[in-house]
């Protein structure tokens, strides 16, 4: 919409390598007051490092950046944050200990004569939460929040730095639908008071509700800048991937075959009860459900992570106990979390370390790692899983996102699982990886394993399943077949 | 990973090379075999130690029991070293196996009640002593057979006993920790201990051996001491943890785990082994040496935060 008024930031010929590797290559960008800018690319486009530039986190190796028309040079953090530039970030980081009203004015605590002036401080905040419609109580511990709520202080926390440019992180990622739309109000607020929002996200729709203009980059180079109304979907998606993506799920029909896994009133007490479900090979069975609607919880058990009350879980007919983890994947039942951070992959394990991890034994002899045989298999799986990365001795924190993900199911793989239960399989993953995560999906269950897929993501779930279970508060309301679902029908009963 | 350690190391080495340069040129005796090989011999003991609590510094923990289980081998074995009382091998057997016993103490509390190593590790620090001193009766346990005190004076082939038995420890936990599976755990669970066990590991287990193992080796390290000083000293030890875990840290490894090699602490050793041995030379008294080994640890955790900023 490049209207009236001056940018705010405007950037030229942006460079940036690490290692060589060129991670930015002549980047142009510009921003103006009171406007949302989407910023689209795949992961390891360079979304993240030209963000990361922005905030003076890393200096570029040339390229100019101009700031109110002023010419930035030796950025840093401290510096940014005063010029008026505030981001959201996608893992939030906030003091357990402290309160809301203290997490916000960490490190700007209003002087009493002797002690912090808590009152003020409570007030400001009550003032920001206000503001931006967010209801709670400001001497709430931070620990008791949730990752929603998190998200929205720090915006408010952003506000109250007098922020001009606000870049968001996927901010939406982990909010509910009533949140989303608490959050795209606030957006509004804070562009009709001229304050410029760079805007990052995988999803689409959010996309083409709320951003002005889009800048596409694609591995490192710059592509495109446009109005949001000159694209639609398609056309951004081929933009962002280089190519078209005719059918994202295409999935296949296929003849289930034995039951592999059976479980009979599984219970854990507040978190879910009386859960009945079998799956079969050659079979994706979705779980589907709310937030907080014991999904999550029900795998955890599964996978021997967390301990169940009562129920019994059979494995082609035989009944099993499991215990950790590691009695799981013995029995052959693996788990790939929904935070793959937490539970994924460890960051500074190269990839072939991360790949092998779970099923060292098969590489090794009398305790001695057979380093050529783990290397032969780690580049096999990483040539049929397309994993991207430098070389196999990466580590594993410096892959994009989508990367890490595939190298968390390359190790489950490799433990020859009958079962593969994947959460949230495709979360902060972008469209072209995800489309190669499902077309993996489709293929494994297509060789036979029996895969339990759980998402918030209904499009997803009535793509990818065979069968739909649905849970609402912990119970077992449905289990739909392919067929008869529909949005509707798993809303119905998920909100049951 | 391997590659950045590698850099990581080069940069270490090349400090202890400018070092060992200077002082050289300072004093002509240091570079001489003999001073060479006093020093050696005097960091074998703290770096069997340092050697231990490497594995247990890379899954994120601490051991700071470490001159205690000195103390309790070397009085335990001292007691059973006695000329014409039985042959060598049994002081030097269950020496081992009281520091095996106590690493295996603070691996069970630490795995079983998932209380923070830091606390088990200094209880058992105090244990240890008084366990010492009651054994001993508070006496230093001397009149130990020629046998037994071969171990820490000896030399075959002219090599100080000490010094084969440093190498051969380097070499076996060296290999332990990057050719093992048991290594790549370490690993693993110091970089994320809960990813660590939804990947199948058993947790317990490997931090079981790495406490044990640690025990092991400062009973090892006991009994060598015992037999150096030709007697049971039940006040033995005292601080040598922290030494040990100096030279770690020095050597590049992360106190927040996941992170480390034995390389790196061999050369913090031999790093700490030098300086001391150059200020001696200079007559430098201790008061000032340990305000320079102060620095110097500060200095090298520094330097190592920068590199790490800097390559990542």
């Amino acid at each position: 919409m490049p209207e009236s008024g001056k940018q705010i930031i405007r950037v030229k010929d942006l460079n940036k390598s690490f290692s060589g590797i060129k991670a930015l290559d002549s980047i142009q960008f510009d921003l103006y007051p009171g406007e949302v800018h989407a910023l689209m690319g795949e992961n390891g486009a360079g979304k993240s490092t030209f963000m990361k530039i922005l905030m003076g986190l890393i200096l570029p190796d040339s390229g100019s950046i101009n700031f109110n028309g002023e010419l930035i040079e030796n950025m840093d953090v401290h510096k940014m944050l005063q010029k008026g530039i505030s981001m959201i970030h996608q893992e939030i980081l906030m003091v357990p200990e402290l309160t809301v009203a203290q997490n916000i004015f960490l490190g700007r605590e209003f002087k009493g004569r002797v002690w912090v002036d808590e009152h003020q401080i409570d007030q400001q905040s009550q003032e920001l939460l206000n503001l931006i419609g967010l209801d709670l109580n400001v001497k709430t511990k931070a620990k008791q929040l949730s990752i929603a709520q998190m998200q929205l202080i720090e915006i408010a926390k952003a506000i109250s730095n007098h922020a001009k440019v606000i870049i968001m992180d996927e901010p939406s990622s982990a909010l509910s639908a009533k949140e989303c739309e608490l959050l795209f109000k606030i957006i509004k607020d804070l562009k009709s008071k001229g304050v410029a929002i760079i805007y990052i996200s995988h999803k689409l729709e959010e996309i083409f509700r709320i951003a002005d203009r889009i800048t596409v980059l694609r591995d490192g180079k710059y592509i495109t800048t446009k109005n949001t109304n000159e694209l639609d979907k398609n056309s951004l998606i081929s933009l962002m991937v280089g190519r078209e993506i005719e059918n994202l799920f295409d999935s296949d029909s296929r003849v289930p075959g034995n039951v592999i896994l059976e479980v009979k009133g599984l219970t854990k007490k507040g978190k879910f009860e009386h859960i009945k479900f079998q799956v079969h090979a050659r079979e994706v069975l979705g779980i589907a459900g709310l937030m907080g609607a014991g999904r999550t919880e029900i795998a955890r058990a599964i996978f021997g992570l967390d301990k169940i009350d009562s129920g019994e879980i059979l494995l082609k007919g035989h009944k099993i106990e499991i215990r950790s983890p590691k009695d799981a994947i013995e029995q052959g039942i693996v788990y790939v979390s929904e935070d793959r951070k937490a539970l994924g992959f460890i960051p500074e394990l190269s990839v072939i370390e991360n790949i092998t991890l779970s099923n060292l034994k098969n590489f090794s002899k009398r305790g001695f790692i057979q380093t050529k045989k783990e290397t032969k298999v780690s580049s096999q799986m990483v040539d049929d899983l397309k994993i991207k990365a430098a070389g196999l001795k990466q580590k594993v924190i410096n892959l994009s996102g989508g990367n890490q993900q595939k190298i968390v199911i390359a190790k489950a793989l490799l433990t020859s699982p009958a079962l593969l239960i994947l959460d949230e399989p495709t979360r902060g993953i972008d469209i072209g990886a995800k489309h190669e995560i499902y077309k993996l999906i489709n293929q494994l269950a297509n060789n036979g394993l029996a895969v339990i897929i759980i998402s918030s993501e209904l499009p997803e779930i009535l793509g990818m399943s065979d069968r739909i279970l649905v849970l609402s508060k912990g119970k077992q309301t449905a289990i739909l077949n392919k067929q008869e679902a529909s949005q509707e029908k798993i809303m119905h009963y998920a909100i049951h | 990973m391997q590659y950045i350690n590698n850099i990581r190391q080069y940069g270490l080495l090349i400090v202890f090379g400018i070092i060992c340069l200077i002082i050289s040129l300072i004093t002509p005796q240091f570079l001489t075999i003999s001073n060479l090989t006093i020093i050696v011999t005097q960091v074998s003991i703290n770096a069997l130690l340092a050697f231990g609590v490497t594995f247990v510094i890379i899954t994120g923990g601490i051991d700071l029991s470490l001159g205690s289980i000195v103390a309790v081998s070397g009085v335990t074995s001292a007691m059973l070293a006695h000329p014409d009382s039985y042959p060598v091998l049994i002081p030097i057997i269950m020496g081992l196996l009281a520091g095996l016993l106590m690493g295996a103490f603070n691996g069970f509390i630490i795995t079983k009640s998932k209380i923070a190593p830091f606390i088990v590790t200094l209880g058992t620090m105090t244990i240890g002593r008084g366990l010492a001193l009651i054994l001993s009766d508070g006496r230093p346990v001397s009149n130990l057979s020629d046998s037994f005190n071969y171990l820490g004076s000896g030399t075959v082939l002219g090599i100080p006993v000490l010094i084969l038995i440093f190498i051969l420890v380097f070499a076996l936990c060296s290999i332990i920790l990057s050719k093992t599976i048991l290594g790549r755990y370490i690993y693993a669970i110091g970089g994320n201990e809960q990813a660590a066990r939804a990947s199948g590991i058993n947790i317990d287990r490997v931090k079981l051996s790495v406490y044990s193992i640690s025990g092991l080796l400062a009973g090892l390290a006991g009994i060598l001491l015992a037999s150096r000083i030709t007697t049971g000293q039940p006040n033995a030890g005292a601080g040598f943890e922290l030494d040990a875990i100096a030279a770690v840290v020095i050597g590049g490894t992360s106190t927040a785990g996941g992170r480390g090699t034995m390389t790196g602490t061999l050369i913090g050793v031999l790093l700490i082994g030098v300086i001391n041995n150059g200020l001696d030379l200079l007559n430098v008294t201790s008061y000032y040496q340990q305000v320079v080994m102060g620095i110097i640890i500060i200095g090298a955790v520094v330097l190592d935060s920068l590199n790490q900023k800097s390559t990542s």
